[in-house]
């Protein structure tokens, strides 16, 4: 039985898809800064000479990290709304996506943060920096760069998971794919469509990304500059060398 | 306030059981899959390289959620009235081949060029270096993720709720349907989950640690 | 005495570095040759492209009958004629030393499970780590992970072996017994290629020895020229080393 795809009955209906990709990534920016400000704070906490501090942050990272998405949207969109409070399904599902993203990127930062040599810690106490500039210059800054790539690889992740909240009816990409599908019964086409503006979207988040990489670390883009300079000088200064008469042996 | 019946927790852990199925079903098949993924992205022929490398960027590049649909879509158009579970079970393991496949690349290539040398320098032809010599290091080195992974896929089967197959999640909203306590249902759910994936995850992280000291 | 080993104004280049520029030395059967020189004067790569982990760019090189720079080269048989001992011994570490030694004993010289323990021994025994037989490379020191690595390729009974600074690496108390080992091959008549810093050790043990110095052959001769040296540089590079 040969089948015959028809994308072009989804054509009169790109406005939706739209409509459903500005969504995603208006969910997916919203998340993306509370998220980080999230997982910045616990990342802090989970390091905390405070026990109790350490644990709760623990709790809540590990209690994110074990338990489906799917299952956390449900207990906060229906969960919720039992217990009386109601809000709008984009409320709830940025909300969830923001405790998500929080718990894994506290992961990620506090790893970074662990990772930075006592040693230098120590060169700075000696300098007589106060305790707050050295987290801040030697601690934090330092791990952020470390961590940007796993860090933005999280929040592109995150664009993916948000198709999720179509459960709960949030207006976005795989909702609008849900509806479309259901009017023109053109499912498979449909679904194919939306994965390749997954796709697309997936792809200019990561170019981003690395665009702001370049453009908030100074340092990776003057030692790269300087790198490429050596090598240019290092051609040129060959061919003279070796353009020179050889000496005899 | 209702209480959960009897009936009605035995029905969670059916579904529970079901979870525990499509979780190793999908990580098997997948890991199969995964491992001839891998091979196809270190080969030496261009093409398949590539092909390999398409994919991979493909499989993560779309939400797990499109990609259960397209399958179960996809399937439905050769005629064949195929179950959820193996709708649900073809989409987690082409997922799970995309990024076991990925994962065993990194570790494949982490060992160091030295081992490919020594084992060369032996008179090892390239597979049998990478059989008998590479693939064993890498295995090693690439637990800690590949357990870690496993978490997800047993996460990601929750997913599988949306195309009908009754897992975890969707006996939990079958049950929530009747009993209309949904904090009470899905937190007994999370918790389940939670009761499988928290001794992996710490597992992994002991691994983890347990190499990064390993290494001199 | 045929040479086994033949370079002929070897040249070899990597990217636009010009690191080997006409390199020319024999290496007579039974005989140890010591390569010598600074960093960076292309010593360590002269050895590789001897068993063909590098490719030269123009020249020649003989090696046991294999001509290097010939349109097809037999890899499987070159790497059973030459054997190779890297500075950073490069054991297999999830295999036991048995195992490091047997693995291409059995899959490339194709020997029986029991052919290949024995000659595991064997060679473990003239290395004199016998009783570490079942020991992982971790468990052992550097000097004795770099006398396994010895016995790993002696045992593929190679017609020549190369040492690329197979002592660098060590502290000086195991640097000793590793040099032990080698200069027992070379009594035994085995045709070696040292690339080495230890100006005695060669002195002693060496039949010839190559003075490299900015990818050529700069000095050549027998071990009197570490004590009388004719040319400057190598004037300068004892000097140094003392």
């Amino acid at each position: 039985m040969r089948y015959t795809f028809n994308f072009s009955g989804l054509a009169p209906y790109w406005e939706m898809f739209l409509d459903g990709a500005l969504m995603t990534l208006e969910l997916t920016l919203a998340s993306t800064i509370f998220g980080l400000i999230l997982g910045v704070l616990c990342a802090i906490g989970k390091r905390s000479r405070l026990p109790w501090l350490r644990t709760l942050c623990g709790i809540y990272i590990e209690t994110v990290r074990n338990t489906p998405f799917l299952v956390q949207i449900f207990i906060f969109y229906f969960g919720l709304s039992s217990l009386g409070y109601t809000m709008p399904a984009a409320v709830a599902a940025v909300i969830t996506m923001v405790i998500n993203v929080g718990a894994y990127s506290a992961e990620i930062i506090r790893a970074g943060m662990d990772a930075v040599p006592p040693g230098q810690i120590e060169a700075a106490e000696c300098l007589g920096l106060s305790r707050p500039r050295i987290y801040w210059h030697v601690v934090m800054l330092p791990a952020f760069e470390k961590v940007y790539p796993s860090i933005t690889s999280q929040f592109v992740l995150m664009m993916l998971m948000s198709s999720v909240t179509s459960q709960i009816s949030a207006e976005e990409l795989t909702g609008a794919a849900n509806n479309i599908q259901s009017i023109t019964f053109l499912s498979l086409e449909t679904y194919i469509v939306v994965a390749g503006l997954y796709l697309v979207l997936a792809v200019l988040l990561k170019a981003l990304f690395s665009l702001g990489g370049l453009v908030l670390f100074r340092r990776r883009r003057v030692v790269g500059r300087a790198a490429r300079e050596t090598a240019r000088a290092t051609r040129t200064a060959t061919l003279r060398r070796t353009a020179a008469p050889r000496q005899a042996a | 306030m209702d209480h959960f019946s009897s009936a009605q927790f035995l029905y969670l852990l059916k579904g529970l059981g079901w979870t525990l199925v499509l979780s190793a079903l999908s990580f098997v098949l997948g890991s199969v899959a995964g491992f001839g993924v891998m091979l196809a992205r270190l080969s030496r022929i261009g093409p398949v390289r590539v092909l390999a490398a398409v994919f991979i960027q493909g499989i993560q590049g779309i939400p797990l959620l499109v990609l259960l649909f397209v399958v179960y879509f996809g399937v439905g158009i050769f005629g064949i009235d195929v179950p959820p579970l193996a709708a649900a079970g073809i989409a987690l393991m082409v997922y799970v081949s995309a990024f076991l496949g990925e994962i065993w690349r990194g570790s494949v290539e982490s060992i160091e060029k030295t081992q490919w040398e020594a084992a060369e320098c032996l008179g090892l032809s390239r597979w049998q270096s990478l059989l008998l010599v590479i693939i064993p290091q890498a295995i090693r080195l690439s637990l800690p993720a590949t357990v870690g992974f496993l978490v997800q896929v047993i996460k990601s089967t929750s997913l599988a709720s949306v195309v009908g197959f009754v897992e975890l999640t969707r006996a939990g909203q079958i049950i929530n349907n009747s009993l209309f306590q949904p904090f009470l249902v899905f937190a007994l759910v999370g918790g389940f989950y939670f009761l499988l994936c928290f001794p992996l995850s710490k597992w992994s992280q002991a691994m983890e640690r347990k190499l990064n000291v390993g290494r001199r | 005495m045929s040479a086994v080993v033949s370079l002929r104004n070897v040249h070899k280049r990597f990217g636009s570095n010009q690191v080997l520029k006409g390199v020319s030395f024999d290496i007579p059967r039974g005989q140890v040759v010591a390569i010598i020189g600074q960093s960076g004067s292309g010593k360590s790569t002269a050895l590789r492209c001897i068993n063909r982990l590098e490719a030269i760019d123009e020249g020649s090189i003989q090696v046991c009958g294999h001509d290097l720079g010939g349109a097809r080269v037999d890899l499987e048989q070159l790497r059973k004629d030459v054997g190779i001992v890297f500075q950073s011994y490069n054991l297999f570490p999830h295999l036991t030393v048995a195992h490091n030694i047997t693995l291409a004993l059995r899959h490339v010289r194709k020997l029986s499970r029991k052919a290949s323990e024995e000659r595991a021994r064997a060679v473990l025994d003239t290395v004199g780590l016998l009783e570490k037989y079942d020991s992982y490379p971790e468990q052992l020191s550097g000097g004795q992970q770099q006398r396994v690595a010895i016995a790993r390729s002696l045992a593929m009974e190679p017609q020549v072996m190369l040492f690329d600074e197979v002592t660098s690496a060590l502290d000086p108390k195991l640097t000793g017994e590793v040099l032990k080992v080698i200069e027992k091959l070379a009594e035994g008549g085995m045709t070696m290629v040292l690339v080495t810093h230890e100006m005695a050790f060669a002195r002693r043990v060496a039949h010839q020895i190559v003075f490299m110095h900015q990818g050529q052959v700069w000095e050549t001769g027998g071990p009197e020229i570490l004590v009388g040296p004719q040319t400057r540089e190598l004037q300068d590079f004892i000097g140094n080393g003392l």
